[in-house]
Parts: structure tokens; sequence; C-alpha cells
């Protein structure tokens, strides 16, 4: 399955097919990440229910240093 | 007490988390700084630095209530994706309104300033709209019910501190919400100085986090802040063109 992720074309195994699962694959280490898929962001709760397909477009973001 | 929003705070500084040079020293000088409202960005995930360490996680978050920022938005339509972004967080319900105008001098459009703030009303949002030291751009934002106005003392990260602060009192002396000064500040004098306009609260990064000791510097904010509001709610003696003695001038001892 290709993901485009922050605007990166990445593949990942048949096996993820949802977004808990990818951020778990993606080994993410930050606590808190939003997630918007296709331009639709999901809550925290979303994350275990929202499906992935083929040629989804991700936009993963967290909190960083700004004033 | 600063009361924005449900929200109340001791503290009448707020501090911006960007630019510092390691962790560590960000840590001890927020804890100098004794803020309880720090500002953070939101950005893309580095994937390639997936193992970084990052502030917001070294953060005890039931002493700090988050304000997250709008930088690097041009339009409404940008700040509004990137406040939804950062309430999705389940973090935060306050949003520092910031949409850029002009890249040189990163001054904030006050057209697109005002359509993204009364979007993230109507959405529920805390709103702090970071505006110029625009008087009547204030009372409009006040009008549609944005919970405090923060205008600039001078341009983000100049460090000019206060270029106009004929009109930073305008502002304040008719506000009706929190009048936060943000952006430009350089010294503890210039933090006390908004303060002594009667400024609820300061807000800046760069003063301190590109301080040769930012640690020291944070608390030298957070004195300069205090003394500030000290000053304005004592209430200082009028101007006077001459001269009038302090020392009483009967009972002098003669010759």
């Amino acid at each position: 399955m290709k993901l485009t992720i922050n605007g990166q074309s990445m593949t990942f195994s048949n096996r993820i097919t949802h977004v808990n699962q990818l951020l778990h694959e993606l080994d993410v280490k930050v606590k808190t990440v939003v997630v918007e898929l296709n331009r639709h962001i999901l809550s925290r709760e979303d994350h275990d229910e929202a499906v992935l397909k083929d040629g989804d477009c991700l936009e993963i973001v967290h909190f960083v240093g700004g004033g | 007490m600063l009361t924005i929003g449900k929200a109340s705070f001791t503290s009448r500084l707020l501090l911006g988390t960007g630019k510092f040079s390691d962790l560590d020293i960000q840590s001890q000088a927020v804890e100098a700084a004794e803020t309880e409202i720090l500002t953070f960005a939101v950005r893309r995930l580095n994937l390639e630095e997936r193992d970084k360490q990052h502030f917001l996680d070294m953060l005890d978050l039931s002493r700090y209530t988050l304000l997250p920022n709008t930088a690097g938005a041009t339009t409404a339509v940008e700040a509004i994706r990137i406040a939804k972004l950062a309430k999705a967080s389940g973090l935060c319900d306050m949003i520092k309104v910031e949409v850029i105008g002009d890249s040189k001098t990163l001054l904030p459009d006050p057209f697109e300033t005002l359509k993204a703030s009364d979007k993230l009303l109507e959405e529920g949002f805390i709103v702090l709209p970071y505006i110029s030291d625009d008087v009547i751009l204030a009372k409009r934002l006040q009008e549609l019910g944005v919970h405090a106005v923060m205008p600039g003392a001078s341009p983000i990260g100049t460090g000019h501190g206060l270029l106009n602060p004929f009109s930073l009192g305008l502002i304040i002396e008719q506000a009706e919400v929190p009048v936060i000064v943000d952006a430009g500040i350089r010294s503890p004098g210039d933090a006390a100085m908004a303060m002594q306009l009667g400024a609820d609260a300061v807000l800046l990064n760069t003063a301190v986090s590109g301080a040769k000791d930012p640690v020291k510097m944070a608390e030298a904010m957070k004195l300069a802040v205090r003394a500030g509001r000290y000053g304005f709610e004592a209430g200082m003696i009028p101007v006077k063109r001459y001269a009038s003695a302090s020392s009483p001038t009967e009972g002098m001892v003669q010759a």
C-alpha cells in the first residue's frame, strides 16, 4: 500500500489497515501527534478506527518550539 | 490575576519555546520565568528524526497552559487549519492567531487575522490574535468576542522594544479584554515599560532564548513584569515641569 505522508511517498505492508497501526509501524516516539487523513483532521479517539487505503494522503503534525 | 476566557493565571509572563539552544537550558529558563502559559508552533513531524527528543514531551502538562500559534499561516484559511490541528491534540483550546502579511517584517495581516478570529470564535476556540499596534483593529476584534488582544511592541525578534507606547497606551485604555504585549521585547526594561503602561501581560521568546544566559534573562523578565505591574497598580506620580522639594522647607537650620 502506498501512502503519502507529510509530502513523502512511502510503501507499507497490507497488514497496516488503520492509523494507529501506521503510527506504531512508523515508531513515532513523540507522545502527542495529530493526524490529518485526506485533509480530514482526526481526533485521538479516531486513530483506532480510521481505515487506510492505497493512495491516502496523511499529514502528521506535532508541537514544536515557537513563539 | 490574569484571566483569559475562563482560565486564571498568577503569572503575567507568557513565554515562547522557540530557538532555545538545548532542552536543558530551556527547561531551566521556563522554570526561572515562573510562567504558566507556553507558546508552541504546529509543524510536520520530521520522519527522518523520529527519535529526537521534544520539549513538549518533557513538560509536566498539569503545570502549564499551552498556547499554540498559527505561525506560518499567511491566510485565514491556513490559520484556521493549523488551529484545528492544534486543538485536535486534545491538549488545549486556546490559539494565538498569527497570520503574517509580509515576510520581511513579519507584520500581521489585519484583514486575515480578523477573518480567522471570527471563524475560530464560532468554532469555540479561546482566541488570542497577534496584531499590530492598531487601536481600531483591537476594538473590532473585541467586538467579535476575542479573549485577549496581543499587539506587538515592535516586529518579531527585532528587539526594538516599545516603538509606539502611545498606541499601545490607547489600546490598553479602550480594552475590555486582557492586552498582552507580544513581540519585539529585548530588555527587562521593555517588559517593565509594557506592564507600567497597563498591559495585562507580556509574551516574549527571543529575548530569553537568544540571551547569552537565557536562564538569568528568564528570571530578569519575571521580575521586570512583576515590577512593571506593581508600578502600574501603585499609581505613578504626575510628571511636572518644575522641581518640588521632597524635604520640608520649614524648620531649616539657620546660620
